[in-house]
C-alpha cells in the first residue's frame, strides 16, 4: 500500500470548534488483553498517513496475561505527534485513555495537569476497583477534579454496535479497543481509512470479526461527534518533513532490515544464531520468516550455542551474527573472547534491558556498556557501537558489518528496549545509494602459501589475514590459546604475549581513523557540553533545545561509536568548563570519559526502566549551566 | 507445516573428492605432538589420518573443531583447517560452520569432560538436530590436562585427586546419552585396535548426518589401564562383542557365545546350545533405538562390551531441511531488498 499524505477534515456535527495544536501526546492504557498495543499501532499508522512526525512508546508487562483487571496486567502505548520534527514519545501525555481502574491507577500520575481523561466507565465495577486497590470510585469521589473527563460506556456501546452479528459475548466485548480508537480518532481528527484498510487486510478472512471491528470503530467515532465534548476536538497539522518515501519502523525492525541489507551489500550469506530473549526475540522471529533472502536462522539450545554457531559461520566465511540482551551477553562472554583471540568478524547485537539478573525484561536501560567493554577475562578489546534512534539501528548494523570485516574483529552493537519497540517515521533508503562493504578475504583467494600467514597484518588497519577453510595449501589452525605474531602458532613467550596484547589493542584503537569525528551541536567551546550516547539522543536533543530556549548556552555531542571513541572526543570534552553526561544508568559513559580524558564530567542518571525524561533533564541542564 | 523430505545425496556429491590418491601423510601436520609418551591419543591420531585418507577428500575441505582438554589438542596435528575452541562448545562452532559451508567436512574432537560435563547440553542438541558433523569423544574417564580429577564417566567410588576417598556420583554412559538424543550414527571403538578404529572412523566420516563415536582411550598417567580388563589383547575375544550389521551377535575365542533377548534386557547364550537359534542378528539400521540402547548398556563383567557401529540410520540432516526451506522460499517468494525495506506500507512526503 502506498498512500499519499492528505489532510482529511473528519470533524462533524457537534458544532464544537476544532482547535489547532503543535503537538499532542496520547497514552492508551488497559488490561494486557484489551488490545492497547493494537490500538496504539493503528493510531500510529493513521498518524503517519496524516503526515505528522511522531514517536511511540509501548510499555507492557513481562507477564503474557496477568490476572484481568490487576495492576500487574496493565499495558500501555504512548504516541506523541507533532507538526514539527520530534525526537521523543513525550514525557507526559495530554490525553490518557483508561480502559479500567487499574489502568487509571497506574497511569494517572503521568497525565499532564488539566489533561484529558477518556474513561471506560463500564469497567469501573466494585470488583475492578478492588483489584486496583481503589477504596472508593474515583469517578465519583472527586479525586479526578482538575482533569477534563470523558466518561464513555465503551464496553456496552461496542457490544451494542455489534449486537446483531451473532458474536460470542467475549468476541463482542473484544471490539471495545476499536470503539475507543474511533473515539480518539474523532478527538484528534484522524482519517479512519488506513484502519479500515488494515481491518480488511487482517480480518478479511473472518468477515464477521472484520465487520464487528469496523462497526465498533465507526460507533466510537460517532460517539465523539454526537457527544458534546468541550475543548477536546483538536487538530495537529501535518509536519514539514524532508520529502521522500516514508515508512514506520521500530529499532528491532531496523536491525532486521540492516542485516538483510548488509548481506545483500556484501554478498555474504546471513547466519543468525540466537536464543529467545526479551527484547531481542523479534529479530530472530522476523529473520526466520525471510528464508528467501538466504537467511539461515538457528534457534540455539542456549545463549552460548547461539554465539558459538555464529562464530562457526563467521569462520566459514558467512555473515555470522548473534543477538541477545544483557543476561545473554553475560553467558556469551567466554565465546566472545574466543572471537577476540581468533580475530574473527562477528556481529553481536545487544538489545539492552533492565538488570541486574532477570531485572525488568520489558523495560529499558543503558546498563550494558561496561559489560560489553570489559566483561571478559584478560585484556580483550573489541569494537562497540550504539544506535541513537530506531531508524539509526539500520545504519549502525551496516557500520558494524563494515568495521567487523575491515578490521577482522567482533563488533557489539548496542540497542535497547526503548529503541527496539519505539516506532517512528523513517525515510526508506535507496539500496543502490548505500556504500558497498568490502570483504577483504575475497582478495586473498589466490594468495600463495609463501605469502600467507594467518596472523600477518594489514599495515594500516592491523587486520589479520583471515581466510575461511576450503582454500588448498593454506590449511592452518586457530584457537583460544595465545597466538604467535604472524604465524598464529601457539606461543607462550613473554615478549610475544606483550606484543600480541598491544597489537589487539592497537588494532581496535586504529578503528578511530576510519570512523567520523563526533559532531558538536552548538558552540565549539564554552560553558557546558552535554554528552550523550545511544537511545537517549531524542530526550537529550529535546532537553538541550529547551534549555537553549530558556536562555542558556549549551552544546550537545552524541556518541554512536563507544569503542574506540571518535578521535576528536578528548579534545572536544576539554574545551568546555563543564561536561554533563545524561545516561539511563549510574554513570557508565561518565566513568569512561573521566578515565580516558581526566575531565571532571558530571552525570544525570535515571535508572527507572523508562526512557530519560526530557523535562527533568532540562531542569538539570539549566541548573547545571547556571551553577 | 510438514517438512519436505529432500533426497539424500552421497558424500561425494556434496564434498568434492581430490584428484590424486591421498595418503596418510597428506593429513599429518608438521606440528610436534605434545601428548604424554604412551598416550592413547597417538594411536587415534594415526588411525584418523589413515581412515580419512581412504575417503580421498582433500585436507583443505576438512575442518577439525575441538574444545578443551588433552584430546582437544588434536586439530593442531592434522593438516586440515581447524579451531581449538573453548571448553565444551565445539559442537556449536561446528554446527554454525557446517550449516553455512555444506561443502566442508566438519569434525568435532572432544573428551569425556568436554562433551559430557561442561558441554553436555550442546552434545544432546547437535545429535538431536542431526547436523552433519562427525563427533569423536575420546573417553579416558579422567581429567588429564588438569592433572587427574574425576570425570563424568569415572566409575562410582573412584579415587582421584578431587575424590581422595572415592567419588560419590554415578557415571554417564556416552552411548546411552547419544542414543537418547536420537543420534543417527552411534559407534564405539578403542585405541589399541588400529584396524577396527580406522574402519569405524571411516564409517563415521561417510555417514550423512551427525555421527557419534566413543573411543576408549587410555591415559597412562592419570588413569592407566582404565579399559584393560576387556581391551587387553589376551582377553578381547572373550570380553568384547564386535558388532557387524546383519551378522549374529557372537563373541568368544571360538565365537561360541551370543546375545539373545531376555525378559529384562539381553543375556548371554551358548552358541552351540539349545538357545542358539535365539541369538540376535545386529540391525544397525533399525529405526527404533531399543535394541541399540540394550547393547549400549552392556557392561563388563556381566556382559561383553560392544564395539563397532551400534546404530546407523539415514534421515535428512538439519542442513538438508534448512537448505530446502531456503530453496523453496527463493522459488516462491519475492526477494527484492528494496521492496523489503518499504515494508507493508509507505507514504510519500511531498
Amino acid at each position: 500500500m502506498t498512500t499519499t499524505s492528505t489532510q482529511t477534515n473528519g470533524s462533524g456535527g457537534s458544532g464544537m470548534p476544532i482547535q489547532e495544536r503543535d503537538r499532542v501526546t496520547v497514552r492508551f492504557a488497559g488490561d494486557s488483553g484489551d488490545g492497547m498495543q493494537l490500538a496504539g499501532n493503528r493510531f500510529a499508522d493513521a498518524t503517519a498517513v496524516f503526515g505528522n512526525d511522531f514517536s511511540t512508546l509501548p510499555d507492557f508487562p513481562a507477564e503474557i496475561r496477568a490476572p484481568a483487571g490487576s495492576l500487574a496486567g496493565v499495558s500501555s502505548f504512548q504516541i506523541s505527534f507533532s507538526k514539527h520534527q520530534i525526537f521523543t514519545p513525550g514525557d507526559e501525555p495530554d490525553t490518557l485513555v483508561a480502559m479500567n481502574p487499574a489502568a487509571l491507577k497506574s497511569h494517572l500520575s503521568a497525565l499532564t495537569k488539566g489533561g484529558l481523561l477518556v474513561i471506560n466507565e463500564d469497567a469501573f465495577t466494585s470488583g475492578n476497583l478492588k483489584k486496583a486497590n481503589y477504596p472508593s470510585n474515583p469517578l465519583s469521589d472527586g479525586s479526578l477534579d482538575g482533569y477534563r473527563i470523558i466518561k464513555a460506556p465503551i464496553t456496552t456501546a461496542a457490544v451494542a454496535a455489534v449486537d446483531d452479528l451473532g458474536l460470542t459475548n467475549q468476541n463482542a466485548e473484544r471490539t471495545k479497543n476499536f470503539f475507543a480508537l474511533g473515539l480518539v480518532y474523532w478527538l484528534y481528527d484522524r482519517d479512519l481509512q488506513p484502519t479500515l484498510d488494515w481491518i480488511e487486510e487482517r480480518f478479511g478472512r473472518l468477515p464477521n470479526i472484520a465487520e464487528a471491528n469496523r462497526r465498533a470503530l465507526f460507533a466510537g467515532h460517532a460517539y465523539g461527534e454526537t457527544t458534546e465534548i468541550a475543548d477536546a476536538h483538536v487538530r495537529v497539522p501535518p509536519a514539514v518533513l524532508t520529502p521522500g518515501e516514508y515508512r514506520t519502523i521500530t529499532g528491532n525492525q531496523a536491525l532486521v532490515l540492516g542485516l538483510i541489507t548488509a548481506s545483500h551489500l556484501t554478498d555474504l550469506e546471513l547466519f543468525y544464531g540466537s536464543y529467545p530473549i526479551t527484547p531481542a526475540s523479534d529479530v530472530l522471529v522476523e529473520l526466520a520468516a525471510l528464508r528467501e533472502f538466504g537467511v539461515r536462522t538457528f534457534q540455539a539450545e542456549d545463549e552460548i550455542s547461539a554465539i558459538g554457531t555464529a562464530i562457526g559461520a563467521a569462520y566459514g566465511g558467512a555473515l555470522g551474527v548473534t543477538g541477545t540482551s544483557g543476561p545473554g551477553i553475560a553467558l556469551k562472554s567466554e565465546a566472545l573472547n574466543l572471537a577476540v583471540m581468533t580475530e574473527l568478524p562477528l556481529i553481536v547485537l545487544d538489545v539492552q534491558r533492565s538488570g541486574p539478573s532477570t531485572g525488568m525484561p520489558t523495560k529499558t536501560e543503558q546498563t550494558d556498556l561496561l559489560q560489553v567493554m570489559f566483561g571478559r577475562n584478560g585484556e580483550s578489546p573489541l569494537c562497540v557501537l550504539a544506535a541513537k534512534t530506531p531508524g539509526d539501528c539500520f545504519y549502525m548494523v551496516l557500520e558494524a558489518v563494515r568495521l567487523a570485516y575491515q578490521f577482522v574483529t567482533p563488533v557489539v552493537l548496542l540497542s535497547d528496549t526503548y529503541l527496539a519497540n519505539t516506532a517512528e517515521p523513517w525515510p526508506v533508503p535507496d539500496v543502490t545509494q548505500l556504500d558497498q562493504i568490502d570483504i577483504p578475504y575475497r582478495k586473498l583467494e589466490h594468495v600463495s602459501p609463501e605469502e600467507f600467514e594467518p596472523y600477518k597484518r594489514d599495515p594500516d588497519t592491523l587486520a589479520r589475514m583471515f581466510i575461511p577453510p576450503g582454500q588448498p595449501d593454506l590449511q592452518h589452525r586457530i584457537g583460544g590459546l595465545e597466538k604467535s605474531d604472524i604465524t598464529g602458532d601457539v606461543a607462550y613467550s613473554p615478549e610475544n604475549h606483550q606484543r600480541m596484547t598491544d597489537l589487539r589493542a592497537e588494532k581496535i584503537a586504529r578503528i578511530a581513523n576510519f570512523i567520523p569525528e563526533v559532531e558538536i551541536d552548538g558552540p565549539e567551546s564554552g560553558n557546558l557540553l552535554v554528552l550523550s550516547w545511544g537511545s537517549t539522543y531524542g530526550a537529550v536533543f529535546t532537553a538541550v533545545n529547551d534549555a537553549r530556549e530558556a536562555g542558556h548556552e549549551v552544546s550537545h555531542a552524541h556518541l554512536q561509536y563507544m569503542n574506540p571513541f571518535p578521535r576528536n572526543l578528548g579534545d572536544v570534552v576539554s574545551r568546555y568548563k563543564k561536561v554533563l553526561i545524561p545516561e539511563a544508568n549510574t554513570g557508565q559513559l561518565r566513568m569512561l570519559i573521566r578515565a580516558n580524558f581526566l575531565v571532571d564530567a558530571q552525570g544525570y542518571n535515571e535508572v527507572t526502566g523508562q526512557p530519560l525524561s526530557a523535562r527533568l533533564l532540562t531542569e538539570r541542564i539549566t541548573q547545571f549551566a547556571s551553577e | 507445516m510438514v517438512l519436505q523430505t529432500p533426497p539424500l545425496e552421497p558424500v561425494e556429491s556434496i564434498i568434492p573428492l581430490a584428484d590424486e590418491d591421498l595418503k596418510r601423510k597428506d593429513y599429518a601436520s608438521d606440528v610436534d605432538t605434545r601428548w604424554c609418551p604412551g598416550c592413547g591419543d597417538y594411536s587415534i591420531l594415526a588411525q584418523m589420518q589413515r581412515g580419512l585418507s581412504n575417503l580421498n577428500v582433500a585436507p583443505e575441505k576438512m575442518v577439525f573443531v575441538s574444545g578443551i582438554g588433552c584430546s582437544s589438542r588434536f586439530p593442531y596435528y592434522m593438516n586440515t583447517y581447524g579451531m581449538h575452541s573453548i571448553h565444551g562448545r565445539a559442537p556449536t562452532i561446528a554446527s554454525g560452520l557446517k550449516l553455512s559451508r555444506p561443502d566442508l567436512m566438519v569434525f568435532v574432537i572432544t573428551g569425556d569432560g568436554d562433551a559430557l560435563s561442561i558441554g553436555g547440553n550442546h552434545l544432546l542438541h547437535v545429535l538431536r538436530r542431526n547436523v552433519d558433523v562427525k563427533i569423536f569423544l575420546f573417553n579416558n574417564r579422567i581429567y588429564g590436562l588438569t592433572k587427574g580429577q574425576y570425570s563424568p564417566t569415572s566409575e562410582l567410588g573412584k579415587v582421584t585427586k578431587s575424590s581422595p576417598i572415592g567419588t560419590t556420583e554415578r557415571p554417564l554412559n556416552p552411548l546411552s546419552v547419544a542414543l537418547a538424543s536420537e543420534a543417527t550414527f552411534v559407534a564405539r571403538s578403542f585405541d589399541t585396535d588400529p584396524q577396527h578404529l580406522t574402519e569405524t572412523i571411516e564409517r563415521a566420516a561417510r555417514h550423512h548426518g551427525a555421527a557419534f563415536v566413543e573411543i576408549l582411550q587410555n591415559c597412562n598417567i592419570f588413569n592407566d589401564r582404565a579399559f584393560a580388563d576387556y581391551t587387553d589383547r589376551d582377553v578381547r575375544d572373550e570380553r568384547l562383542l564386535y558388532l557387524e550389521h546383519g551378522e549374529p551377535m557372537l563373541f568368544g575365542e571360538n565365537k561360541d557365545k551370543g546375545l539373545a533377548v531376555s525378559a529384562t534386557g539381553l543375556r548371554v547364550v551358548d552358541a552351540n546350545g539349545p538357545d542358539a537359534g535365539l541369538i540376535l542378528h545386529h540391525d544397525a539400521t533399525r529405526p527404533s533405538p531399543d535394541v541399540h540402547q540394550l547393547l549400549a548398556r552392556c557392561q563388563y563383567p556381566e556382559m561383553p562390551v560392544p564395539m563397532g557401529v551400534i546404530r546407523q540410520v539415514t534421515t535428512p540432516t538439519y542442513g538438508d531441511y534448512l537448505d530446502s526451506q531456503i530453496e523453496v522460499a527463493k522459488f516462491k517468494n519475492r526477494h527484492d531488498v528494496t521492496q523489503l525495506l518499504k515494508g507493508r506500507s509507505t507514504w510519500q512526503v511531498e
